[in-house]
């Protein structure tokens, strides 16, 4: 991917980003969510990680967003009015912000990895989906079932949970 | 007082829904097959077959006025029709005749007539309380215009549908 | 990344996008009108031009004249925005799936990516987002009503959907749509195994799941494309349109076409996942002349047609479920089948080796 389209990308994700904490009204928020999971997706795919950024669009943007739109909805959340705007703790949350800022350009910097060049990406040609299957049911088979069990019994409680309150 | 539909009980195949399914959709197939092949008798394609020949007597179409055997108004304007419009689509200035008129000591004449084909509700009231039998409701119904000016129906244009009515008024004599 | 590349693309692109898809989609409108009229013993459209072909032309002109209005109240920016939603989702589908074998060697697939079916799924599901907000922004409650019923609906059927073609991908092996494809032409097609390797049985014993999974898919496809009798968020009689009950104009022809689009797609994942995409036994393919390429271009959208064909055909058959029902099939009856079909499938690959 040529470097203009990830800077495209990564400023659309950062933008909505903030928007979803500048918005007032929810339904805004949540759409800008939804577009930055989108420049998310496009940022994994530039890496040719297909399976993960499909996955992003198809569990986060497609399905959890929804969700949560449509329970915004149905609360029938009005926007929030502006506040006063607090100087002094808008200051300390962008000096907090500021200093975690610094720290990671620290942190990066003397990391022994980030002075080498980065390896060239391999090819496309390699099939992601495959490879995540065979690590998922080779490698680490007993906690991938574990996990799975995990959500069965969340499934199991929320179903049991639902029925209490109709009852 | 409430009463309960008895809801039938359904074997296992009706409650597969399936057989009802496939059933639907044949019987839904065979009037498209019988449409293509052109078996199915289809409606009636207006403005190209029309049905004006087997109009029965008493249609009400397009109102209008009609003229006597000596080519005269039959309309008096005595404004009975404006009255019991309905939708008041009748719209008449009355008129002396000129005293020179055999009729000018009996008669007036509609100086104007005019009927808004926009409002008229073809419920033709006008031409049961119209003592001189001078408005009448015809067969046309396909009565069209480009502006609301263009659906009101002058004097001109209504006798021009009318035509001339041959006789003498008989309408009391009828009703005796 | 070669200009050759990416020329090819941006041709396949404009091709696919302004010479098949939106014709298809406009003349689906029509097609859509006679068949209803036909099965109904009526005529439909017939005066513009010869047996109304030029219907379509005509409702353009028609909507793009009117008025682009927007009532008071609405949410403007989203109101706007909505319409564009429904839209683009439905079109970018048809990206992964591959349309014809290859024409002067170019394979006709516009981007053939490794999750092909994912990023169907992930696009369809994009969707719901065009009519959840049209019915937010209408600000009022009949299209509200219909974003929020749409929501539900999609999500639910959407397991359907997803599950349902695990066994096609099971037996191939591969999520690449073109991958299905070839594996049709080489083993005969997934709903008709004897157009293929006819001798062998294990073929005819995945018949049977995969039959079912084609039902499955196909009554996903219609609640996802929201096609009666699945389309309670727009349902006339009781919403007075649902969600595009305040939209008029172009706007409403947009979420119109949306939903056409949507359906052709649908049309034509099932024919790639089933019906061997542009395969058909005794016509090569592109490799033996640019004829032959034509030829099976074709040939794909004449599948897509009957597949669009049997969406009406239900459609004009069978009445609307009421919601629970809808929500009851979905999640007791269809979920299930699609999971015990896996299991089924997988059972079969692994005790008998083909």
């Amino acid at each position: 991917m040529p470097p203009l389209l990830f800077w495209i990308f990564a400023l659309l994700m950062l933008v909505f980003g903030a928007a979803v904490v500048i918005n007032r009204n929810p339904v805004a928020s949540a759409l800008s969510l939804v577009v930055s999971f989108l420049g998310l997706a496009a940022l994994f795919m530039s890496l040719d990680a297909y399976f993960v950024g499909i996955i992003q669009v198809l569990v986060y943007a497609g399905a959890i967003m929804v969700l949560f739109l449509f329970i915004i909805m149905l609360l029938d959340l009005r926007a929030e009015k502006l506040r006063k705007i607090n100087w002094l703790a808008s200051a300390g949350g962008l000096l907090v912000a500021l200093a975690l800022l610094m720290q990671i350009f620290y942190v990066v910097g003397n990391l022994h990895a980030a002075q080498e060049k980065f390896p060239p990406l391999v090819g496309s040609t390699t099939d992601d989906v495959r490879n995540i299957g065979l690590l998922l049911f080779d490698n680490y088979n007993a906690p991938f079932q574990i996990v799975g069990i995990l959500v069965l019994v969340a499934t199991v409680g929320v179903v049991l949970l639902s029925k209490r309150e109709v009852r | 007082m409430a009463i309960t539909v008895p809801r039938p009980n359904l074997n296992w195949r009706e409650r597969l829904y399936l057989p009802a399914i496939v059933a639907g959709l044949a019987i839904t197939f065979k009037h498209f097959k019988n449409m293509i092949f052109g078996r199915t008798k289809v409606t009636m394609e207006y403005p190209e077959q029309k049905w004006d020949a087997n109009l029965p007597e008493h249609y009400r179409g397009a109102p209008a006025l009609v003229r006597d055997a000596d080519g005269r108004v039959r309309c008096v304007a005595c404004q009975l029709c404006e009255f019991i419009c309905p939708p008041r689509a009748i719209k008449m200035v009355p008129g002396e005749l000129p005293r020179t008129d055999r009729f000018a000591k009996v008669e007036k004449f509609p100086e104007e007539f005019d009927i808004d084909m926009v409002r008229c509700i073809f419920c033709g009231l006008c031409e049961e309380v119209c003592p001189e039998q001078a408005i009448f409701l015809r067969k046309d119904y396909a009565i069209t215009g480009f502006t609301r000016e263009d659906m009101v129906h002058r004097k001109d244009k209504l006798l021009e549908i009318g035509g001339v009515m041959h006789g003498v008024v008989l309408k009391w004599n009828e009703k005796k | 990344m070669d200009t050759f590349f990416v020329t090819t693309s941006l041709l396949k692109i404009l091709g696919i996008l302004f010479l098949v898809i939106l014709p298809m989609v406009s003349y689906a409108v029509y097609a859509e009108r006679r068949v209803s009229a036909f099965m109904q013993d009526r005529l439909g459209p017939n005066r513009v031009g010869p047996a109304g072909l030029f219907q379509p032309v005509a409702d353009v002109a028609k909507l793009l004249l009117k008025e682009s209005f927007s009532p008071a109240n609405v949410n403007t920016f989203y109101y706007w925005l909505a319409p564009c939603l429904a839209l683009i989702p439905a079109l970018i589908t048809i990206a992964v799936v591959p349309f014809g074998s290859t024409l002067f060697g170019v394979p006709m697939v516009i981007a053939d990516v490794n999750v092909g079916i994912l990023y169907v799924f992930a696009v369809a599901s994009l969707g719901v987002y065009g009519i959840v907000l049209a019915g937010w922004a209408s600000n009022s409650k009949y299209p509200f009503l219909g974003g929020v019923r749409s929501s539900s609906q999609m999500i639910s059927y959407e397991l359907s959907l997803g599950l349902a073609v695990i066994p096609v991908f099971l037996v191939v092996g591969n999520l690449r749509l073109t991958s299905v494809v070839r594996y049709q032409i080489e083993h005969g097609w997934f709903i008709a195994p004897f157009i293929g390797d006819w001798t062998n049985i294990g073929k005819w014993l995945l018949t049977i799941p995969m039959f079912i999974s084609f039902v499955v898919f196909m009554i996903a496809v219609f609640a996802e494309t929201n096609r009666l009798p699945f389309d309670l968020p727009e349902a006339e009689q009781e919403l007075a349109g649902g969600y595009h009950t305040e939209y008029a104009g172009m706007k409403f022809a947009l979420f119109f076409l949306g939903e056409y689009a949507a359906m052709i797609s649908g049309s034509a994942l099932v024919v790639t996942l089933f019906f061997g995409g542009w395969h058909f036994p005794g016509i090569p393919d592109g490799a033996h002349g640019w004829v032959f390429g034509l030829i099976n271009i074709a040939l794909f959208f004449a599948k897509v047609a009957i597949v669009i064909f049997i969406f009406m055909w239900v459609r004009w058959t069978l009445p609307r479920f009421r919601f629970d029902q809808l929500m009851r099939l979905g999640w007791l009856f269809f979920f299930e089948i699609a999971l015990v079909n896996i299991f089924v499938v997988a059972g079969i690959m692994a005790f008998l080796p083909t």
